[in-house]
């Protein structure tokens, strides 16, 4: 059994109750830091653990807690960003939902180290039950003394709300995050400044994952440097990985980083295999906005080296040959799926997501779905492939947020690893006319007899 | 263009006003306009599940801003309504994840069943079926969102007693 540091008490019966959180050891982070430590040695042994961002990007959490502006004497904030909304991804919602108070534990340890004294959980309006479960847990550590004035009689102040989103991927980006607990249309700003100087409403604010908020406690508790000899090299620590598509044991887990692919996809202790004992195809592994692999590219690196699961082994070989660990959604295909009417999928879902604020995302994406589309239905043209290369390089880098780098990885990995499934379509309409083509005719055989 | 405004009765009544300034509370007392999303999530629930434009005023003058402010806030959000809409409204997540497992076949079942299209309502004004983009439960796919709530790990046997749940009032909708 691998460690476990934020599923580890998920099964004690209850623990989502204020009472046998605190039985099992809940809280203690908050009377440690706010008793024997300053801010800044919270800050130390955030920086120390080597945790980076759980969202997606990976940035280390501890070197962008240090960039909080402290000097311009303005009040400080800390945003949970609680947007979960990447498809794939689906783990911020089993640990609030399950064991809500590890994230408010977190949430009171982070903000006394940044000295922030109003802060937010942002979750999405989807979540609305997990929003309710939330802000019971909130008012149950309120009633306990943990949330208020002067918690424990150290002078340290702390008022903690839930804020509930309304149905948009974009408000998962930090600072179109910030736009929508404004009130506004979220719409991601251009930075800098960014938000450690100029956050929720002009004033210094850091915006982290709840994952990665849920992580503190037991580092607070256990120190940094206990935290960072967890995993494989820059990647420390665990990272909860919420698994969907044709695997066995669809769910959440938490992996120690550094374990093998190999081992994750096929081991009862995780995945347990393919579902249906049919052939794996490709694999998602961090989220839909990350480069797609295929079979040949997913045990192994190009070099011959095991994959792993860390943030350097998945994205070994570049774009070219890896993809990213990015938010953990880890989606399986088998034989049967359709790579491009997956892509257009993926495509639709990012048209539809685009804030229209920047041409490039809010054109393009619509191109792509479009292109996509008439491919996938067995309208496409020769041209289209190279069209929709062309669309997705002129997205990517030339938007104000990552949506339109988001949207351009999905196609031109798809294209560059299962070019000859694009030219299948374009060249037999006739096989592709039921939705489940790939169902009833299974690709590979088709391909080996290429015309 | 044609710009269709539909009635609606409006009642914020005694409780939904509490629970508004208890929102309200939430926000530095300058920063009124921050707790518009929450806001809006409320009034909704007690209207209906859709939001008209003399709501949407009504929301305006309640947070001291301008009814334009609430306008673009509506229509940037998926989860605001803006005409009325079923009282069961399905709506069923399309993404990848969930259509692996066979979210498009059970979305022509629904259809077929209630012999309407993705996006329209019954004629009785019980259910509205519409497909929506990720959900975050792609793990326990197909599902659906039916009010607050997820309906997971759906098969057809579960939809047709679904259905007969919201006919017989067995659902419920918001966790008030």
């Amino acid at each position: 059994m691998s460690r476990k540091i934020l599923l580890d008490k998920i099964n004690v019966p209850g623990i989502k109750s204020y009472e046998v959180y605190r039985q099992n050891g809940g809280y203690a982070s908050v009377e440690k830091a706010l008793k024997t430590l300053t801010p800044d040695e919270v800050v130390e042994e955030v920086k120390k653990s080597g945790i980076r961002g759980r969202g997606g990007a990976g940035f280390p959490a501890g070197m962008k807690w240090s960039f909080i502006d402290k000097k311009s004497g303005k009040p400080r904030h800390l945003v949970c960003n609680a947007d979960e909304s990447e498809p794939g991804t689906f783990k911020d919602r089993y640990l609030m939902e399950y064991i809500p108070h590890l994230l408010i534990e977190g949430m009171i340890v982070s903000s006394f180290a940044l000295g922030a004294n109003l802060s937010y959980i942002y979750i999405r309006g989807e979540y609305m039950w997990v929003y309710k479960i939330l802000e019971r847990a909130i008012n149950e550590a309120k009633a306990a003394g943990w949330l208020g004035k002067n918690i424990l009689g150290t002078g340290y102040d702390l008022e903690l709300h839930v804020h509930c989103g309304a149905g948009a991927y974009i408000c998962g980006e930090e600072t179109a995050l910030i736009e929508s607990l404004e009130g506004k249309r979220g719409n991601p700003r251009i930075k800098p400044p960014f938000p450690a100087v100029s956050g929720l409403w002009a004033n210094p604010t850091v915006v982290n994952n709840v994952e990665t908020i849920s992580a503190v406690p037991w580092i607070v508790n256990n120190t940094g440097d206990e935290y960072a000899k967890i995993g494989v090299g820059r990647s420390t620590g665990t990272k909860l990985i919420s698994a969907s598509g044709h695997v066995k044991n669809q769910g959440v887990y938490e992996i120690e980083l550094g374990l093998s692919v190999y081992e994750f996809m096929n081991s009862d202790e995780y995945l347990g295999g393919m579902s249906s004992n049919r052939p794996l195809k490709a694999l998602v592994p961090g989220g839909s906005s990350v480069p797609i692999l295929p079979a040949d590219l997913i045990y192994k690196t190009a070099n011959g080296e095991d994959r792993l699961m860390t943030y350097e082994s998945l994205s070994d070989g570049g774009f070219a040959t890896g993809s990213m660990l990015g938010s953990g959604g880890f989606i399986v295909y088998n034989d049967t799926a359709c790579i491009v009417r997956n892509t257009w999928n993926f495509a639709r879902f990012y048209h539809h997501e685009s804030c229209g604020q920047c041409t490039p995302c809010r054109e393009g994406t619509g191109w792509l779905e479009k292109v996509l589309h008439r491919i996938e239905n067995g309208q496409g043209r020769e041209e289209d492939i190279e069209l929709l290369w062309s669309i997705q390089s002129k997205i990517e880098g030339n938007t104000i947020c990552p949506l339109g780098d988001a949207a351009s990885w999905p196609v031109a990995a798809a294209i560059r690893h299962f070019r000859d499934e694009f030219e299948y379509h374009v060249r037999f309409p006739e096989k592709i006319k039921n939705r489940d083509h790939f169902v009833a005719e299974p690709f590979s055989k088709v391909l080996m007899s290429k015309v | 263009m044609e710009h269709k405004r539909y009635k609606q009765e409006i009642n914020i009544t005694e409780s939904l006003m509490n629970r508004i300034n208890e929102l309200l509370s939430h926000y530095p007392a300058d920063k009124k306009k921050s707790a518009l999303l929450p806001v809006l999530h409320e009034v909704q629930d007690a209207h209906d599940n859709w939001l008209s434009y003399d709501l949407m005023d009504k929301v305006a003058e309640i947070l001291e801003i301008l009814p334009i402010e609430v306008y673009e806030v509506v229509t940037f959000y998926t989860m605001f309504n803006q005409k009325p809409i079923g009282k069961y409204m399905f709506e069923f997540c399309q993404t990848s994840c969930c259509c692996l497992n066979g979210a498009e076949n059970l979305m022509d079942y629904t259809s077929e069943k209630l012999g309407i299209k993705m996006g329209e309502t019954t004629a009785d004004g019980m259910f509205t079926i519409a497909g929506v983009e990720c959900l975050g439960a792609c793990g326990y796919a197909p599902m659906m969102q039916l009010g607050d709530f997820y309906k997971e790990h759906l098969n057809e046997e579960k939809i047709d007693q679904l259905i007969e749940d919201c006919k017989a009032n067995k659902i419920i909708l918001h966790d008030k």
